[in-house]
C-alpha cells in the first residue's frame, strides 16, 4: 500500500525522540546498518518513559563511534578522551550530586583503554548509568582486534583469526560490584528501553551492555551479511535468560547470545558510604558539601 | 571577589611548602581535588583529604593520574574549582588531559612537585627538568600558565594566583614546584579571608537561547556554564566551533587554536611576574626559579661583595615566558647565568629571548640536590669577564 501523505509535517508533529536530539548535528556518522542510532532511540524512549527531567541529566562519552553520541544528543554531554568517559563522570557526579549522569561509549572504550576505570567505578558504586554499545570490535578506527572480540573472528589487526580470549563484560562488572547489570541486542528495543529505564531507578553502579552490529567492518569481514542478517541472527540466536549467571554469558563468534537482565541488588553507593563514614568519624565537624558552582 | 572564609585557616603557621598549597587552594576556593599518591607530592592531598570534610567538599582517591587529571574536569563542568597533584611519572599520565583541558577551556590546576627523571629517577630528591614538559608535554599546539614557588609562603600564595589565572584566562594551570620547596617547612602567614582576591568562574549570564558555549568577545575568553543549569551545551576535546560543535576544517582549526594560543601570549605582560634585584648597571644577571633561586642568592651575594655588578631575575612565572623582559635586559648586560637542576630547559628561553645580545651560560644540574653556591658563582665570574 503506498504510504499517504497525511500532512504530519505541516501539522506540526515531530518524531517523539526529536526533543532529545541536536537536529541541527544531522546527519550523523554511524553507517547504514550500524546499531548506534537505535540504541540512542532507546535512550531517548526510555528518558521519556521515566520521565527524566533533561536539565538534570548529562552525559559523558568517551572515543569511537559510540563517542559520537554525546554530540548528538541534546543535553549537558562531554565528549572527553579516549577511555576516560568514566572518570570524567566521576568528577561531573561528586560535584554536583543532584546530576543524573549516564555513561555512554563503547566496548573499546570502556574495557581496554578504560578497562582500569569501569572496574575501579564499579567497585566504588559511584552512581552512574553506563551503556556500553558492543559491537565487538575497534569500528572507528578500521576494524581492529577488541578485548570483546570473539575468537575465531577476523579483524584487521587478526587478519587470520583471533586467538586471545575475550572479556565477558557482564562478568566483568558484577565481580567488580555494579549494582545492576542487563545484557540485550539492538533486536530488543522495547527490552533495552525497558532496561535502561530500570537503570535510572537504581542508585549506584549500572551497566547495560548493548550487542550492536558494524556491517561495515566486523559483519563483513566474517561473512555475516548486513545489517538485517544480523536482526535475524539476534533475533534467532538470542535467549533471554534473566539471573543468568553473568560467568556463563560469554560471546561466541556464531553462538547463542545471553540476554536478560543478571544482576539486580542493593549496596550503599559512594557518595551514601562517604557522607556515612564523615559522619561518623568527624561528627559536628563534618561540613556537608554545599552546593560546589562557584559563580 | 573575597574568599570563601570557610577555607582560610588565617594565622601564623610552621608548615611545609605541600601543606601550604593545599591551604593556598582550600583559600582559593578549591572544594574538590582528585589525585593519585605519589612521592614528593602526596602530602598535598593527604592534608586536603583531611581538611575538605570540615570546609565542605570533595577528595577522591582515584585509580591512577589519567583518572584523576580527568575526574578534576568533570568536576569543574559540574561546578567546582577543581585541581590534582602529582610529580613526575604521574605528570607524564597526565599530558593527555592537560591537552583536554587546554582544549576545552577547563579551568583547572595541576600541581607538580618535580623529582630527578627520567622515569622513576630520584623519587624523594628534587629537579626542575618538568618545565619543557609543563609546556609542551600534550601534543598539539596550545599555551598554558605555569608558577614556580620557591618558599612555602609562595606555595600559599601563588596556589590562590595559579586558580585565578586559571580562571581569568580558562586554561590549565601548572604548579611546578620541587621537592625541596614541597619538604621545606617554614613560617607561612595566612591572612583573613577578605584580604585575599579570589577571581571568579566567568560564569555566563545569557539566556540559554542566546548563548554558545564558545562564542567569544574581546579579551578571546568565552563564557562558561555548567552541567545542569539547563544550557544543554555540548563539549568535545575535537576541533569545535562557538556553538561547541564538532568541525573539522582547517579554517575551524585556524581559528580555533589561533584563539586558545593568543588568549595567553597576548596577556604574557600581565601574566608575569618575576623579582628583581639591582638589575639596573648590572653586568650579568641570573635567571633563575624555585630552589635554585634561593642557592643562586648566596652566590650572587658574594659575586657583589666581589665587586661584581650582579643582578637578579627570579622567575615566578615561567610560562609564558616572560620573554620581553629579557629582551630589555639583553640590550643592557653583557650575559645571563641561568642555573636550574636541568640540564638545560628554561635557559633555552633565556638564549632565544637574548638573540645573541648578551651571552647565556647554563648552570646545569641533573638533580638529587641542589647546586653547591660555588658552581654558580664560578659560572657568574666567567659571565662577568666575557666581552
Amino acid at each position: 500500500m503506498p504510504v499517504k501523505d497525511v500532512g504530519l509535517v505541516d501539522q506540526g508533529v515531530v518524531n517523539p525522540v526529536e526533543p532529545f536530539l541536536r537536529s541541527d548535528r544531522m546527519p550523523h556518522i554511524w553507517c547504514p546498518g550500524c546499531g548506534i542510532g537505535t540504541t540512542v532511540n532507546c535512550f531517548a524512549r526510555a528518558l521519556i518513559e521515566s520521565k527524566i527531567d533533561l536539565q538534570s541529566l548529562a552525559l559523558v562519552s568517551g572515543i569511537g563511534c559510540t563517542g559520537r553520541v554525546a554530540g548528538y544528543v541534546k543535553l549537558d554531554s562531554f565528549h572527553t578522551t579516549h577511555g576516560r568517559a568514566i572518570p570524567f563522570a566521576t568528577g561531573l557526579k561528586l560535584a554536583n550530586p543532584k546530576l543524573n549522569v549516564v555513561v555512554y561509549s563503547g566496548d573499546g572504550d570502556l574495557s581496554a583503554i578504560g578497562g582500569n576505570h569501569l572496574i575501579h567505578a564499579a567497585r566504588r558504586n559511584i552512581d552512574l548509568k553506563v551503556i556500553c554499545v558492543n559491537n565487538l570490535i575497534y569500528a572507528m578506527t578500521g576494524g581492529q582486534t577488541a578485548p570483546t572480540t570473539p575468537g575465531h573472528a577476523t579483524t584487521s589487526t587478526n587478519p587470520y583469526g583471533t586467538f586471545e580470549p575475550a572479556f565477558n563484560l557482564p562478568h566483568l562488572v558484577e565481580a567488580a560490584g555494579a549494582v545492576y547489570v542487563a545484557r540485550w541486542t539492538t533486536f530488543h528495543v522495547r527490552q533495552l528501553a525497558r532496561s535502561i529505564g530500570e537503570a535510572f531507578q537504581k542508585k549506584g553502579f549500572s551497566f547495560i551492555e548493548v550487542i550492536s552490529p558494524c556491517p561495515t567492518l566486523y559483519q563483513r569481514r566474517n561473512k555475516m551479511g548486513d545489517g538485517l542478517d544480523t536482526m535475524k541472527y539476534y533475533k534467532e540466536q538470542s535467549k533471554t535468560r534473566h539471573g543468568a549467571p553473568t560467568s556463563e554469558v560469554g560471546l561466541t563468534l556464531k553462538g547463542e547470545i545471553i540476554v536478560g537482565k543478571f544482576v539486580d541488588r542493593d549496596r550503599p553507593d559512594y557518595q551514601t558510604m562517604m557522607r556515612a563514614q564523615y559522619v561518623e568519624a568527624l561528627g559536628e565537624r563534618f561540613v556537608e558539601a554545599p552546593e560546589m558552582v562557584c559563580s | 571577589m573575597k574568599a570563601d572564609p570557610r577555607g582560610v585557616l588565617t594565622g601564623v603557621h610552621f608548615i611545609d611548602g605541600d601543606h601550604a598549597c593545599c591551604e593556598g587552594a582550600l583559600a582559593a576556593g578549591a572544594r574538590f581535588a582528585a589525585g593519585y599518591p605519589i612521592t614528593p607530592s602526596t602530602e598535598v592531598v593527604e592534608r586536603f583529604a583531611a581538611r575538605v570534610p570540615t570546609v565542605g567538599g570533595t577528595f577522591i582517591q582515584m585509580e591512577d593520574e589519567l583518572a584523576a587529571s580527568i575526574t578534576l574536569q568533570g568536576a569543574v563542568w559540574g561546578g567546582a574549582k577543581a585541581f590534582t597533584v602529582t610529580s613526575g611519572p604521574g605528570f607524564s599520565l597526565m599530558m593527555e588531559h592537560i591537552g583536554y583541558a587546554a582544549m576545552t577551556e577547563t579551568p583547572c590546576v595541576f600541581v607538580d612537585v618535580q623529582r630527578g627523571g627520567p622515569s622513576t629517577g630520584l623519587p624523594t630528591l628534587p629537579a626542575q627538568a618538568d618545565m619543557m614538559q609543563a609546556r609542551w608535554g600534550s601534543h598539539g599546539d596550545y599555551e598554558i600558565i605555569a608558577l614556580c614557588p620557591n618558599s612555602p609562603q609562595e606555595c600559599f600564595d601563588l596556589t590562590i594566583k595559579a586558580f585565578n589565572l586559571a580562571e581569568e584566562f580558562r586554561v590549565p594551570v601548572m604548579f611546578m614546584m620541587d621537592e625541596v620547596v614541597g619538604h621545606m617547612t617554614e613560617k607561612v602567614v595566612i591572612p583573613p579571608a577578605d584580604e585575599i582576591e579570589v577571581t571568579p568562574r566567568r560564569h555566563t549570564h545569557k539566556a540559554v537561547e542566546d548563548y554558545l558555549p564558545y562564542q567569544t568577545n574581546g579579551d578571546m575568553v568565552p563564557e562558561m556554564a555548567h552541567a545542569g543549569e539547563g544550557y544543554r551545551f555540548h563539549v568535545t576535546g575535537l576541533t569545535h566551533d562557538e556553538r561547541g560543535y564538532p568541525n573539522m576544517t582547517p579554517q575551524t582549526q585556524d581559528k580555533l587554536v589561533r584563539r586558545l594560543q593568543n588568549k595567553v601570549r597576548a596577556a604574557t605582560d600581565r601574566i608575569a611576574m618575576f623579582e628583581e634585584e639591582q638589575l639596573e648597571g648590572a653586568d650579568v644577571v641570573v635567571v633563575s626559579y624555585g630552589i635554585t633561586s634561593r642557592v643562586a642568592q648566596r652566590a650572587i651575594d658574594v659575586a657583589r661583595e666581589r665587586g661584581m655588578r650582579v643582578g637578579k631575575l627570579r622567575l615566578i612565572t615561567a610560562w609564558p615566558f616572560p620573554e620581553n623582559k629579557i629582551r630589555e635586559l639583553a640590550a643592557e648586560v653583557k650575559a645571563f647565568v641561568v642555573p636550574e637542576l636541568n640540564l638545560g630547559q628554561m635557559v633555552r628561553e633565556v638564549e632565544r629571548a637574548a638573540d645573541g645580545r648578551a651571552k647565556t651560560y647554563p648552570v646545569s644540574h641533573a638533580g638529587g640536590g641542589v647546586h653547591n653556591p660555588e658552581e654558580i658563582l664560578r659560572v657568574i665570574v666567567e659571565a662577568s669577564r666575557c666581552r
